[in-house]
């Protein structure tokens, strides 16, 4: 996070210009990357997050313990892009001059169009390393500062086909599809919503770099729901312009009886069916009180702002992001914090793993909540473990894409993958799942053991969303794009056989179209076609997401 | 190969089999009582070390499941919970197992004393052992051994405890608790004791599942149970029974474990302690119930040699590996786990078909001894055959069935005339040979009565029968295919097929066959002929060969008895039944007509008196819908479709085309 004030207050971002400012083939901001020093300690660069400049001494071993990785092994991104690798644009000349009439801003340089092109999935990043690209956006259009989108909608008709960039997809929601022979327009509608003092309590772990359009065209999570909420709690409101027409509701009433909601069509639809320009959510005061808070080994039923729960190999790599501590006094604290809990408590440190915990409110509440969950946790045996390692597991959420960056420039690559799931099933999955994984690496011929672990980072009262980490050291494959797709795909079949849902909050997209029929019913398939049929009957919006 | 069907057979005789290591030899060498009391510390899954049966009781009865089916027949039949739950706690206690090592170790000694008495050698594949070790350290494991005898669990637990591998629980038959101090001593070692039969009982069946699933799901020891239900009086593999299956594989549908290792595992024996007991049950004597005065009178048995005994541990199968692809495990995610569900058709045809397959693995495994052979040769041949003449068709069978991947144990260093010597002489309860004539036993008896001097010999001819049954798994499915080409009188392709299938369909009882294989077997079938030079396959036709008359004629004799038997029964059917017949009489009624068939010298194979070949018919038969079962004043009556009977007799006796014929074409 930049700061702790951020947890409560902007972040999304209007740049003309987001490639100014960010990585074009990797993630985040272009001055905050992992690298290793000369002395060959892993090291934070920039200044925008806590851990920026520090230099994280225990991260390296981590890293080649884990992974089976050597520094001397690299694998590094192409610097620069090559335009002659990029396909040439695919305009239409009408068209053009349409836009040049409305004065909408927009754009038809490669850089430009390279940004938008992609998600954040494992194999776009990796085509984006290696400078491959099979198709890309033709143009970006720029229309957030004129609310008649309608216009543009109108000139699409018959001759183009739009997708929406939020930048953060993980579902290849945002992938061309490479046979589109239709000029390729990318709408950039990155928004600012920015009243200081207020806050949406939505905070996805991309929100740095997320759009709200996206939260709402994905039905997006945060992590502090327990307090505000998923998106669909927060959203009173939305504006959707559709080929068809504008689609909206008449008032802002909190909730309605009105047949299905409409605002249902609209969340999820993941780009297919219009340009959501515009949306009412729910602000609150920014609490007044944050406390973070951990527990060792503990099961328990109390709702914190946000709870989380980490498997032995993610307390391990949480860890392993351990900055180097500045006094004696402190690494003496640390010792004796360790004797402590390994020796005088008797956890395993190989079997330990961690609640992470965050408090919001006022501060009387917080405190009374905080010795709540503390002691149900002692109840079961658990240890509070400090604000520290609380605030070190939710850091590990900001920073791990940025630490896949680090991985890919030595041979590692790795994706996390979520889903829901029935309490009863939770622990059976999580088991299997995993199991599934390196089972599946040994079959594909992968040489090193991977990193498979997970943690649960949203409860509800009838299930829990499970995270999966999932990264291994590719040395001696050939292809190994296709073989972590294979084990991702075989992992995912893993997970539905245990009663997992297709996903939680990343959304369906491309990556995960094929199990749609079975995850919601032939008459569920035939229901979402008949709406894009009446919505979008030239599919304008043909990102071929979903279905 | 000339077939067009994509699917090759592999050849049987590349098949790679493990050495045998003899368990007796080192017994022999050293003292028992020391063996009994090493050091025993067996591998653990997941190093979880095998539970207390009380804390086992415990978790069963408090598991969300047997309280969610208590609460349910309470609701049911008005009855408090409270009463429920005593009930239940009853059956458990008398359920449970109560393994405890100090019993192990007695029976480790004692069964080391008696198995050096009785057994010449015990011999198993150690590179099976290794394993199987190695598979009880990552996965839940279930052992599914052969059945032939009583031994057979008592003589798994002993190698497992001589190779310090943890000890299974073992699903047992009700009535080993009627033996009263050798009941609990079985508990002590390991068993469960499970009713016969439990048709509706809700509760029963709640706790005996919840029961074995929680041992699978903790993973606290190997279960071991016999696929085949009960011990084969035949000797021939039985027809998997599905219920236990389908328990050990639930965990595993429902995710509650990862993966579940089958183990299956062949026990051959080279005599059988039960043989003559066997032959009389299925005469229609009635089984003494086993107490422990008729296991002391067994005691003249130890007297008595019998042979060898291998156990094949064979390759652990990953369910998982077999349910890739085959089956949806999501039918499980609508309901909470512990309540009950009906699993769709998908997943029985998948239960069903890995019963089979099992069974097939413990068939692939079992160890031909040379009396198998000779036992076949002469069955064929009575009332009697030379004793050289036996030795060369011995040897003539032995390299068929080895190049039709038997696994035959003969042994190299001695003369061929002196193994069928001994064989002969160790089953000297069966066979004699007076003056180099081979003959079988017949006890010297009053001749007034026929019908039971007809019993007496059909007892002796049963226990020969049971060890030539022993190779026929190797032999039947070129055997119909060579039938087919003989009784069909035409080299048509298809219309041997047909022939084939409808053969198969008639023994699907008898024979272990893999449902919805019935190309996969004529494929295999053909193969081997093929392979013997019997046949030769054209695009169309299937042409007999020089060579194959003498095989076709060798496997007709073989399953004559069968052939011939299913004719009686059908007959029987159509002439008798035609007013139905009650479940329960059917046997005895089947038999009494067998026997007026046999005395008037029309049929002349004894084998039609085996109640289990006339299960097996009626089995069959019901399965075609040629009859069928309806309930009549409280007792379940067998209808016949009488057109269908006779014609199902017809095409048994289908001989039209004399082998000549079939000859000329070539």
């Amino acid at each position: 996070m930049p700061d702790d004030s951020t947890n409560c207050f902007v972040y999304i971002f209007t740049f003309l210009n987001r490639q100014d400012l960010l990585k074009w083939n990797g993630w985040g901001y272009s001055d905050s990357k992992f690298i290793f020093n000369k002395k060959g300690q892993a090291e934070f660069t920039g200044k925008r997050y806590r851990l920026s400049g520090m230099v994280l001494p225990a991260l390296r071993e981590w890293f080649e313990k884990t992974f089976g990785a050597s520094l001397e092994h690299k694998t590094p991104p192409r610097s620069a892009l090559n335009t002659s690798d990029i396909p040439a644009p695919i305009l239409n000349e009408d068209f053009l001059d349409d836009l040049k009439a409305t004065k909408i801003p927009f754009s038809h340089e490669i850089e430009d169009r390279i940004f938008r092109a992609h998600g954040h999935c494992l194999h776009e990043i990796f085509a984006l390393r290696e400078g491959k690209f099979e198709r890309v956006p033709d143009m970006v259009v720029w229309p957030s500062k004129y609310p008649n989108n309608k216009s543009i909608l109108s000139f699409g008709v018959k001759y183009f086909i739009f997708t929406l960039t939020g930048g953060t997809s993980v579902s290849s929601a945002l992938e061309c599809p490479p046979d589109e022979k239709r000029s390729i327009v990318s709408l950039d509608t990155s928004q600012m919503l920015n009243v200081s003092g207020y806050c949406t309590g939505h905070e996805p772990d991309s929100m740095e770099f997320s759009t709200l359009g996206g939260w709402v065209a994905t039905r997006a999570s945060g992590m502090k729901k327990n307090i505000y909420g998923n998106i669909e709690d927060l959203v009173v409101h939305i504006r959707m312009v559709t080929p068809r027409g504008v689609i909206e509701k008449s008032c802002q009433g909190p909730r309605m009886s009105t047949g299905p909601d409409v605002h249902h069509f609209i969340m999820g639809s993941e780009g297919t069916l219009g340009v959501v320009t515009e949306v009412t959510i729910k602000i609150r005061p920014v609490p007044e009180y944050q406390k973070y808070g951990s527990v060792e080994v503990a099961k328990q039923r109390c709702a914190p702002a946000s709870i989380r729960l980490m498997d032995n190999a993610q307390f391990q790599f949480g860890h392993a992001l351990k900055p180097q501590v500045a006094s004696i006094f402190t690494s003496f604290l640390d010792g004796l914090k360790k004797f402590y809990i390994t020796k005088f408590k008797g956890f395993d440190p190989n079997q330990l793993c961690v609640a992470t915990l965050l408090f919001e409110g006022d501060r009387e509440k917080v405190l009374q909540h905080e010795k709540q969950v503390y002691d149900i946790a002692a109840k079961f045996g658990g240890l509070a473990a400090g604000e520290d390692n609380g605030q070190r597991g939710y850091m590990l959420t900001f920073v791990i894409a940025y630490l896949r960056d680090l991985g890919m420039d030595f041979y590692v690559i790795g994706e996390s993958f979520e889903t829901s799931v029935p309490w009863d099933r939770v622990l059976d999955l999580c088991r299997n799942v995993k199991e599934r994984i390196v089972r599946e690496c040994k079959e594909r011929g992968v040489q090193f053991p991977p990193l498979s672990t997970c943690r649960v980072t949203q409860t509800y009262d009838a299930g829990a969303c499970v995270y999966f980490y999932f990264a291994f050291n590719y040395r001696g494959i050939a292809d190994p794009i296709h073989v972590y797709e294979q084990i991702e795909s075989a992992a995912r079949e893993e997970i539905l056989a245990n009663g997992g849902s297709l996903s939680h909050h990343h959304g369906v997209g491309k990556l995960r179209k094929r199990w749609l029929q079975e995850a919601i019913s032939d008459v569920g398939i035939g229901m979402l076609k008949s709406v894009k049929q009446y919505v979008d009957p030239n599919n304008i919006f043909g990102n071929r997401n979903l279905l | 190969m000339a077939s067009e069907n994509a699917y090759s057979p592999q050849d049987p005789t590349l098949k790679k089999r493990d050495d045998f290591e003899d368990v007796l030899e080192e017994r022999r060498n050293s003292s028992d009582v020391k063996y009994a009391f090493r050091c025993y510390t067996p591998v653990l899954y997941n190093g979880i070390p095998p539970c207390k049966a009380s804390l086992l009781k415990h978790t069963v009865l408090k598991s969300d499941h047997v309280l969610f089916v208590i609460q349910q027949l309470s609701k049911e039949s008005g009855e408090s919970p409270e009463i429920i739950h005593e009930e239940a706690v009853e059956i458990l206690d008398e359920m449970a197992q109560n393994l405890k090592l100090s019993v192990v170790r007695f029976f480790a000694f004692m069964l080391s004393k008696a198995f050096k008495t009785l057994f010449q050698r015990v011999r198993v594949n150690e590179e099976g052992i290794q394993r199987l070790q190695q598979a009880i350290q990552q996965y839940p494991v279930v052992l599914l051994p052969s059945h032939r005898s009583y031994i057979d669990f008592l003589m798994l637990s002993y190698v497992l405890y001589t190779y310090d591998l943890s000890l299974p629980v073992i699903a047992a038959g009700m009535d080993f608790l009627g033996m009263k101090i050798v009941g609990e001593m079985l508990r002590m070692s390991g068993a469960f004791f499970i009713r016969r039969s439990f048709g509706g009982d809700k509760l029963y069946w709640a706790l005996f599942s919840e029961y074995v699933k929680t041992m699978l799901r903790k993973g606290y020891a190997p279960i071991e149970f016999f696929l085949e239900g009960t011990r084969s009086r035949t000797c021939k593999s039985l027809v998997p029974k599905l219920g236990l299956l389908n328990i050990v594989m639930e965990p595993f549908f429902k995710g509650e474990v990862f993966d579940v290792s089958l183990v299956p595992i062949s026990i051959s024996y080279e005599r059988i302690l039960e043989e003559s007991l066997y032959a009389y049950e299925l005469l229609g004597v009635p089984k003494p119930k086993e107490s422990t005065s008729g296991l002391l009178k067994a005691r003249k048995i130890l007297s008595d040699d019998f042979g060898s005994i291998h156990v094949y541990f064979g390759h652990p199968v990953s369910l998982r590996s077999l349910a890739q692809g085959k089956i949806s495990r999501s039918y499980c995610n609508l309901v909470p786990r512990h309540i009950p569900v009906k699993p769709p058709k998908d997943i029985f045809t998948f239960v069903n078909d890995i019963g089979y397959k099992m069974v097939r693995l413990q068939q692939e495994n079992m160890v031909i001894s040379p009396w198998v052979l000779v036992a076949s040769i002469l069955i064929q041949s009575l009332p009697q055959i030379d004793i050289n003449h036996l030795t060369e068709q011995t040897v003539w069978l032995r390299n068929l069935a080895q190049s039709f991947g038997a696994f035959v144990d003969w042994p190299d260093h001695i003369s061929v005339s002196k193994v069928v010597a001994s064989s002969i002489s160790l089953h000297h309860s069966i066979v004699k040979n007076t003056g180099g004539r081979v003959t079988l036993i017949e006890e010297k008896q009053d001749s007034s009565n026929l019908e039971h001097q007809l019993f007496k010999y059909a007892a002796t001819v049963l226990m020969c029968a049971s060890y030539r049954n022993q190779i026929l798994h190797i032999f039947v499915r070129p055997a119909l295919v060579a039938i087919s080409v003989h009784s069909v009188g035409s080299s048509r392709k298809e219309e041997i097929f047909s022939y084939f299938s409808f053969l198969r369909d008639i023994f699907s009882h008898e024979f272990i066959f893999a449902p919805g294989h019935t190309v996969q077997d004529f494929e295999e079938g053909c193969y081997l002929l093929m392979k013997a030079d019997a046949i030769q396959i054209l695009k169309t036709d299937i042409l007999l060969s020089e060579r194959g008359h003498k095989i076709v004629s060798f496997f007709l004799a073989m399953f004559q008895p069968f052939l011939e038997g299913y004719q009686v029964i059908c007959r029987y059917l159509s002439e008798e039944a035609l007013e139905g017949v009650t479940e329960n009489q059917y046997v005895s009624a089947v038999r009494k007509f067998a026997v007026k068939l046999l005395l008037s010298g029309a049929v002349k194979s004894c084998e039609v008196l085996s109640s289990d070949l006339q299960k097996n018919a009626l089995a069959a038969l019901l399965k075609l819908n040629i009859c069928r079962k309806t309930k009549e004043m409280e007792q379940v009556v067998v209808k016949v479709n009488r057109t269908a009977v006779n014609s199902v007799e017809d095409t048994l006796g289908r001989k039209l085309t004399p082998l000549k014929t079939a000859l000329a074409r070539l």
